[in-house]
């Protein structure tokens, strides 16, 4: 399931949602990402996110048919906020559940590499210096590239 | 009326998200698009037109010599950062 909202979510009720849709497997790895207290500018007072709905879903959509593609998963979940983010608030959760644990974390780290760099949000620190647009670091480029150069699988 | 949909830092460049524009008939692709812009705002145009930048009409996502209509909605995607 893909869910991209303004509202903020529980990451442990909703793990543990997922988890009761998922009894027959073995492996869950869950990934949560939150907004980090500093942004390049100093101390943050929020991150924006836009995204264009619709299209930002079908991306998200294609990340995961790519992830299940190559990996035998059988269920994965991935919220991800938009609008206005405190500082320290969960951004993004990724779960993935498999029969054995290599698939889940493979996916799931695969998922959250694809999602900084292909899925289509936009991401605007605001801080007391001012406003930045934030784009994807080399780190999270080379991130993504190991999916596609390498042999891991 | 072609909608034109600015995304991220374009939309800062544009000083809108959203501009309604009639286009005239020349304009037959996202690139001849970007000239008819750059009459206007040359700015704006260069940064429509880098590299980085994806392109969707009608929410799907295209090349820049994708054609368009005029009653299509054209979208302009500045480098992505989700996660």
């Amino acid at each position: 399931m893909i869910r991209v909202s303004e509202k903020p979510f529980e990451p442990g009720a909703e793990l543990s949602a997922f988890e009761n849709q998922t009894a027959d497997e073995g492996a869950i790895v869950s990934f949560l990402g939150k907004v980090r207290p500093k942004g390049a500018g100093g101390d943050l007072i929020a991150l924006k996110l836009e995204h264009y709905s619709g299209v930002t879903e079908r991306s998200i959509a294609d990340i995961v048919a790519k992830a299940e593609e190559r990996w035998s998963i059988s269920n994965s979940l991935i919220i991800h906020r938009v609008g206005a983010i405190d500082p320290g608030e969960p951004i993004v959760l990724v779960c993935v559940a498999a029969k054995h644990r290599r698939d889940a974390f493979k996916a799931a780290d695969f998922l959250m590499d694809y999602l900084k760099t292909e899925a289509y949000f936009w991401k605007k620190e605001i801080t007391s210096a001012g406003e930045e647009w934030i784009e994807p670091r080399k780190g999270d480029y080379d991130d993504v590239k190991r999916w596609q150069t390498s042999k891991l699988s | 009326m072609t909608r034109l949909l600015y995304f991220g830092k374009l939309a800062d460049i544009a000083g809108g998200r959203m501009r309604e524009i009639p286009a005239p008939d020349h304009v037959e692709t996202i690139s001849d698009l970007i000239a008819h812009i750059g009459e206007a705002d040359a700015v704006l145009a260069a940064a429509l037109a880098d590299e980085t930048v994806r392109y969707a009409v009608n929410e799907e996502i295209v090349s820049r010599e994708a054609a368009i209509s005029n009653t299509d909605e054209v979208a302009f995607l500045p480098p992505v950062s989700g996660g």
